[in-house]
Parts: C-alpha cells; structure tokens; sequence
C-alpha cells in the first residue's frame, strides 16, 4: 500500500492506509490526535470536523486521499496552548458539558472567524447549524463565539 | 499522579507497570485508583511531594494538593465538581488545590445510599444522594488534620479551628497547612465519626452558592478530554458488531464471506444476540459489518408494529375495568366515589412515542481478560460503575474485586450509558481474540440498538362538583415496563408490578382529595431504558396539559387555577409568581405568539416555567421564542451549573417535545442515524431566563428537572394560540397540522 503523505498541525506525516479510509479514523486511530470525534459518520453532526487547508470539513466523509499534499489541523492545532480566543471563550462562558461534540464546534466556529471579523448572530447560527450538541449547549456556543469576536479572533 | 493529558500510549505504561494482566490485580490502594479525571495541572502534586490518605475519601500532598474520590461519573452535569466543592467545603479545603477523580469500585465505601448503595450515576441522584453521605466524611477529614495539629502543638482540639487549607490556634497565632500536616499525621482508623449536628452552616458556606468554573472544561476545549472511545491499550484489537435488529434474536446463518475478504478484518464471532467482526482497524471492522449477511431467529417482537401498540395502548389505557397497580405516592382517598357522585367529569387521551437517547458518543468499551481468566480490566465512560463490574465479575465466575474499572468522560450519559449491555459482547470478543478489544457501535448500531423509553397512553379524568371544584383524578398510564426489561421480572415482582421507572413524575401536588393513579403493563418486548427525565418527560406533558385543560374549562386564567390548588405548596407559588412575573404572563405579546404555562416537581426540585411560540399552520412549524423558568432546588451548589443544566433541558426538551420519535416495525427500529432521528439543532433553539429561586432546603436533583416542563408550555401556548389541544407527543409537523386542521 502506497503511503499516504499530508500536513497535520503544521507537521509532515505519512500514513499507510487504503486511500478510502475517512480521515477521521486515520487522525484518531492511527495518528492518536482524538479530539476529534466520530458522532456519526454520515456528516450530520460536525462532531468530526476539521480544517482542510483552512475550510472545515467532515473528516468522516473525508477519505484520507483526498487530503494528500495538503493541510489538515485539528482542535489539537487550533492553538498552541489551547488559547484561541475562540478557546478562551468557551472556557470563560463555560460552555461545553458532555464536551464531546465542543471540539467539532471550535473547528467549525474558527473557519467563520477567520473569514468574517464580526458575524451577525444569524450568521452565525446559518454557519453551525449543521453541529448537533445533544447537552443542548447552543446558547452559550453562540455567546462565546460573539464574544471571541468581539476579542478579536 | 495521572493527568488528563496524558497520551493514550501512556496507558500502555500504566498496564504495564501495574502488571495488571498477568494477574496482580489492584494491589495496593494507591496502585488501583484509576486515571484523574480532572486536574489542575499546576496543582498536581509536585514531584517530591509525598501524599497522604486521611481516610478513604481523600489525599494531601505535603505541597498541599488535594486529592478527591469523586463517585459521580461526568457526563456534562458537573456533579464531579458539584460533590467535589461540597466535600471541600465541609473539609474546609483551599478550592484551588482541589482535584477530583473517580474512586476504585468500592460501593461499601463510595455507594450512593440513593440507589441501595452502588456506584451509579443517574436520575439526577448525586447530589441529593451523596450531600448527607459526603459531608461527614469531609468533616471526619478536617477533624483529624485539626486533631494532629493540636496534639503537635500540645492544646486541645476545642481551641484550633480551620481557614481554607489551614489549621490555626488563635491564642498562639500559629498556623499549619494542610500539607505540612500531611507530612506527619497520624491517621486514626477507623476514622473519627462527626455528627450532623456539627456540620458547617449555610451562612458559613464560602464555596458552595458560588459560580465555581468546572475544571473539566479547559480539557474539554482542546481535545484533550478523555472518553473511552480515545483510549487504546497495547496488543489491542478492534471491534464493531451487528446485532440482532429485533429484541431477543440471535445468529442463525452467518454469511461472513465478504467481511473475511475485508483487509484488517480478523475474525468473525457469532454471539448470543450479535455477530462481532474484529479486526486491526476501525475502518476495517465498520467495512466489514456493512459486508456481513445474517440470518436472524425467530423472537418474540417479531411482529410488532408500534403504531398499532399505540392504539392497543390507548384503548387499554381507557378499559377502567382492566385493572392497573396504584402508584402509592399519589394514591388518596376514594377516587371511584368522587366519581361516581361528580356534577361534571372531563377526560382526555394522551401518548408518548417512543424515543432514543442520541447520546453523542456512540456506545464502546475497552476490555482485556487476564491469562488465568478470572479477572478483567475495562476501560468505559459508565453511568453504571457498579452494574459493568458485577456483570463483568459474573462473565468471569469471578469477584468484582477482580474487575479493573477505568471511568472515562461520558460523551453524553442521558440513561443510555447506565445498563451494563455492551459488556457480554466485549468480554466474550476478549476472552475469544485472547487480547484486548475495543468495542465501538456505529451510529447506525447505536440507533438500531436503541434502549428506548417507552411508548405511553395515557387516561384522564377530573371529577368536578357542583361548585366546580376538582375532587377527583384519575390517570392510568399503559406501557411496557423498565423495571423489568433492566432487572427481569422478579425485580418487577419485588415492586409488586409497580415500574417507578414509568411512572415518574405521574406525582403532583395539586390539591385534590381523592386520587387514583395507577400503571397499566403491556409487553412488546422492545428495548428499553431509563432517558433523560424518565416517566416525568411523558407524565409532566400530559398532566400539565390536562391541568391547562381544566382551567380552560373553568375559564380561570391556567396561573391562578394552579396557585388556587397550591395553596399550601409555598415552594410551588414562590417559583410560579417569580416567573409569571418575569415573563410578564397576562401582558400582551407579539402577533401570532402565545405563551404557554407550567409547574411542576421534578427530581425533588420545584421548577415553573413560561414558553412562548408561534406556528406556520401550512408547515405545521412551532417556533418555541423564548422559555422563562424559575427553579427552586433548594441550597444552590454551584449556580453557573445550574443555569447551564436547565439550558440544556430545555433544548433537549424541546427537541423531544416536537421532534423525536422511534417507530418500530416487525420488531426492529426503522431510524438509522440523526438523518431520519432529527434532534434539536442551534436555528431551532430559543432564548433561554433561568432563574433560581435558592432555598436553605437540602440540595435536589438538576440533571432533569428543567426538561418535562418543555412539552406542557408548548402544548398549552398552542392551545393559547389557536384553540387546538394536542394530546400527542411529539408534535410533529404532520400531528400539528392535521390538529390545527380539525375541527
């Protein structure tokens, strides 16, 4: 099996892996970077989600191929000490409970901060709707990702 | 001592230097405590730091950390920090040196004396079971560092007392830490016993009543957190299985060709009520159980069809003459009588549908068997502590004592992760592969698998007499038992066929003297589990639509008919006026919105709350805007806790109250995935006011409290709206459009 090569939080990794395999499996199974979470491996609750060159992705519906040359970041690189603003935030309004699904919501909060400074609270609720938390943590997800804003992530 | 962060390589090392598997299980008392669930890392004990046990319950370092059993598992609710700020509070602890972590399974030591004294974590039972238990144990700690103070100084125990982490004699003016204490204490066993008497009072309390951040948080935004489904331990194996669609089913023809034939798959194992499919990956065993062909057995539920259940329920529920068992703690005076002599009797039908936990972690665990196979080790985010070791001791012809217990974060608990049902599988897959397994469902497993909460129909009635006064009420509630699917039908028998489980929340405290209330058994053979609420999620919608219905009878506004029959509930009107008042009920509102009321008691908390919706009448859409709750659960443990729960039920509320539904066909679930089992999503979720109405009561239950009160404010907001009573739960889109369409 041919090797597979991409970027992972800034560092070059090879994975030997059928080139289907869902980038989930192979971040956190192969690689053990298991922040990211499998929640149900049909792309409907964000729980896996990703930056692929900088967009948010579902990396279960992401076949490990298809991120050869390029570059992946994980909650585990969102920051270098878990202090994105976006981070902080969710630990100043105490947002997760369970905490299983927060990692996929960062990733996808992070890709509408970094291409919109100020988004509306429509905005942002169009933009995480597609992230399930089921301990019903979405008021404070939308107040700490207006707050990080406001701080200038 | 273990962090948080720790790589899962290093649980290798542990394993290893433990020796656990060849066979020198659990030593020592320091060497069986499973990994820290939450640390301060800059906390940690320091590394030539010694640490000292004072009792079962907690350890110093001679730096002064703090180390806390803490026998709540944490699945979101912050009962871990809850517990732990109580103990420290009572211990008179520096908070900031406080870290907590989940005790070996000792129930005699760590059981909650709520439920027969295991170590389980649900129905909102942490709190209010360990606050008489856990605070003693924190005074008997304080107790002895004050004691080796004073004998090191030569005075009396009477004249030292404690400042946070401190033990002072004010005469003297010296003072010694509760880590330099550590260092030499002498600790008496058993420990000293301290009376309740001479527990901390409220007004000296300066932990509890205070936002307090839960230390499981930071993890929790960074990826670090741990579930089990993160955890691999060395030699290990992967695992998914296919089970059974239908209850009580197993392998009869097991086609595994094309699984073999997938790279990484191992090995095929048929089992009692599922197929294993093992292999060196994830992806490979998930690929292989989508290959796999089986040839299910006949079982009991084949036939089953929920949606004709439902009707053999609610005609059921309506057959006076088909006797029911009496809930006793609602059960009053003559209720047949009242009836029988009432000026006017009002009745109606409601139902419940079945629903599924969605948890967000699908179901896994780790197991490993040693080589002698008479002991095991599991590594498991568990409601259930106490019900996967037995199970698991059992499995082996063992001692639970022989059973390694690794609690994890729980990526959602709900019920889902309280009964022990996926340890057959595991420990089967483990003592066949002779190496440890990690087990992992898939979502569609999940679903397919779905320990549900069970269908309901329900019969009401409310006896009037002359004067219009309500003087009886009866409620039959008809579904399939809990109790029994989880414990057999012995256990239902040794409740004398009463399932409290079901019958949850069928409670109130209205004041109407004559009550019969009873459970009415049907059996499907489905599935079945305790979910988010239990019997309150069903019992709550339907009784507090019912009391709506009556004061629409009574053409009395539905706030003042509940105060009038709550006259000497002081605990039920102060949380009824707080929020009618904030909510600004009788005001007018926007065009095309209403609200609706409720009040109920859940898990011994008092809790009344005001929703405000609209409807689309052509999508048959209801817009839930705004929920306004106050709450009164009694002394406030950590207030910031409280809003975020109360938040969150809400929200799962919500969702339960319009969206979710398990239908079952010939036995089997006919959902998949959250793509036809929709849960609440962020554009559907309202504004959310919590306010607590804090009380010097003992502290009660807040996991669920909030929850039953979504359904009635939306059912009875619609009826403000438009007139319509909606009897069904969920209010899906076609039920509020086919009710609104009605005549």
């Amino acid at each position: 099996m041919p090797s597979i090569g991409f970027t992972l939080n800034d560092k070059a990794v090879e994975v030997d892996v059928a080139p289907q395999t869902p980038l989930l499996w192979v971040v956190r199974e192969h690689l053990a970077l298991t922040g990211t979470k499998y929640g149900c491996g049909a792309g409907m609750c964000g729980a896996c989600t990703v930056h692929l060159d900088g967009r948010a992705v579902r990396s279960c519906q992401t076949q490990v191929s298809d991120v050869a040359g390029k570059k992946v970041t994980t909650i585990e690189g969102l920051s270098a000490n878990g202090d994105h603003p976006l981070q902080k935030a969710w630990v100043a309004l105490q947002v997760p409970q369970c905490g299983y699904c927060q990692s996929g919501q960062i990733m996808q909060a992070a890709e509408l901060l970094a291409a919109k400074k100020n988004p509306t609270r429509e905005e942002i609720v169009q933009h995480m709707d597609g992230n399930i938390c089921r301990c019903g943590t979405y008021p404070r997800i939308v107040r700490a990702i207006e707050l990080a804003a406001k701080q200038g992530a | 001592m273990a962090t948080i962060e720790r790589p899962a390589q290093n649980s290798s090392a542990d394993l290893s230097r433990r020796g656990f598997l060849g066979g020198t299980a659990g030593l020592t008392f320091a060497l069986s405590l499973p990994a820290g669930l939450f640390v301060r890392p800059h906390e940690a004990l320091a590394a030539d730091a010694a640490e000292k046990a004072i009792g079962a319950w907690a350890r110093i370092g001679t730096d002064g950390a703090i180390t806390l059993h803490i026998p709540a598992a944490e699945m979101g609710q912050g009962a871990m920090t809850g517990l732990a700020m109580i103990f420290a509070e009572e211990m008179d602890a520096d908070w900031s040196k406080v870290t907590a972590e989940y005790p070996p399974i000792v129930p005699s030591i760590f059981g909650n004396p709520r439920f027969g004294g295991m170590m389980v974590t649900y129905g909102s039972g942490s709190t209010r079971g360990y606050w008489d238990k856990i605070r003693p144990q924190a005074a008997a700690v304080r107790r002895v560092l004050m004691q080796a103070a004073a004998d090191k100084w030569g005075v009396p125990v009477a004249d030292v007392h404690t400042e946070p982490s401190v033990v002072v004699h004010a005469a003297s003016g010296r003072r010694l830490s509760y880590g330099e204490i550590a260092g030499f204490a002498q600790v008496p066993d058993p420990m000293p016993t301290v009376d309740k008497s001479e527990l901390k009072k409220l007004v000296d309390y300066r932990i509890l009543g205070k936002d307090t951040p839960r230390p499981d948080i930071p993890p929790k935004t960074t990826g670090a957190a741990k579930y089990s489904i993160d955890i691999q331990v060395p030699n290990m194996v992967y695992a998914t299985v296919l089970r059974t669609p239908v209850e009580g089913g197993s392998p009869e023809q097991v086609d595994d060709k094309a699984t073999l034939a997938v790279p990484g798959v191992l090995k095929v194992v048929p089992m009692k009520e599922s197929v294993g499919i093992v292999g060196e990956s994830v992806e490979a065993v998930f690929a292989g159980r989508d290959a796999l062909k089986v040839k299910w057995s006949k079982a009991p539920a084949d036939n089953y069809q929920s949606d004709a259940g439902l009707k053999d329920f609610m005609a059921k529920a309506a057959k006076l003459d088909e006797k029911g068992v009496d809930f006793a703690p609602i059960v009053a005076g003559d209720a047949d009588g009242a009836f029988a002599k009432a000026a006017k009797v009002i009745s109606a039908q409601y139902s419940s549908d079945y629903v599924y936990h969605a948890q967000m972690e699908p179901m896994n665990v780790i197991a490993a068997i040693n080589e002698a196979g008479d002991g095991a080790e599991i590594w498991i985010g568990s409601q259930g502590a106490s019900l996967a070791t037995g199970f698991a001791a059992n499995f082996l012809k063992t001692t639970p004592d022989k059973i390694k217990f690794h609690q994890y974060f729980l990526g959602g608990g709900y019920g889902r992760r309280s009964p022990p049902d996926m340890m057959f599988d595991v420990l089967t897959l483990a003592k066949e592969m002779r190496r440890p397994v990690k087990l992992i469902w898939t979502r569609e497993q999940d679903v397919k698998a779905a320990k549900m909460r069970p269908m309901t129909g329900h019969y009401l009635q409310a006896a009037l007499d002359a004067s219009g006064a309500i003087v009886g009420w009866r409620h039959r509630v008809v579904g399939e038992s809990v109790v029994a699917y989880r414990g057999g039908e012995k256990a239902l028998e040794g409740n004398k066929g009463l399932d409290n489980i079901v019958m949850e929340g069928a409670t109130h405290e209205y004041e109407i003297p004559n009550r019969s209330v009873q459970y009415v058994r049907e059996k499907r053979g489905v599935g079945l589990a305790a979910w988010r609420g239990i019997g309150a999620g069903y019992n709550k919608f339907v009784i507090e639509s019912f009391i709506d219905e009556l004061a629409a009878d009574r053409k009395i506004d539905p706030v003042e008919f509940r105060l009038g029959l709550l006259r000497n509930h002081p605990r039920a009107t102060a949380v009824i006026k707080a929020v009618a008042e904030r909510s600004g009920w009788g005001k007018p509102v926007a065009d095309g919105h209403a609200l609706g009321f409720c009040y109920c008691e859940v898990v011994e908390t008092f809790v009344a709350a005001v929703g405000e919706i609209s409807v689309d009448r052509q999508t048959g859409v209801i817009r839930a805007h705004k929920f306004w709750i106050a709450l009164d659960p009694g002394i406030v443990v950590n207030p910031d806790s409280i809003v975020a729960q109360t938040e969150g039920n809400v929200i799962f509320g919500l969702s339960q109250t319009l969206k979710e539904q398990v239908s079952v066909s010939g036995g089997a679930v006919d959902q998949n995935n959250f793509y036809d089992y929709p849960v609440l999503r962020m554009s559907e979720m309202p504004e959310i006011d919590v306010q607590i109405i804090a009380t010097d009561n003992p502290p009660k239950g807040i996991g669920e409290a909030a929850l039953p009160i979504v359904g009635p404010c939306v059912g009875n907001a619609l009826f403000k709206l438009t007139g319509k009573r909606l009897r069904q739960m969920p209010l899906t889109l076609e039920r509020v459009k086919a009710g609104l369409a009605a005549a």
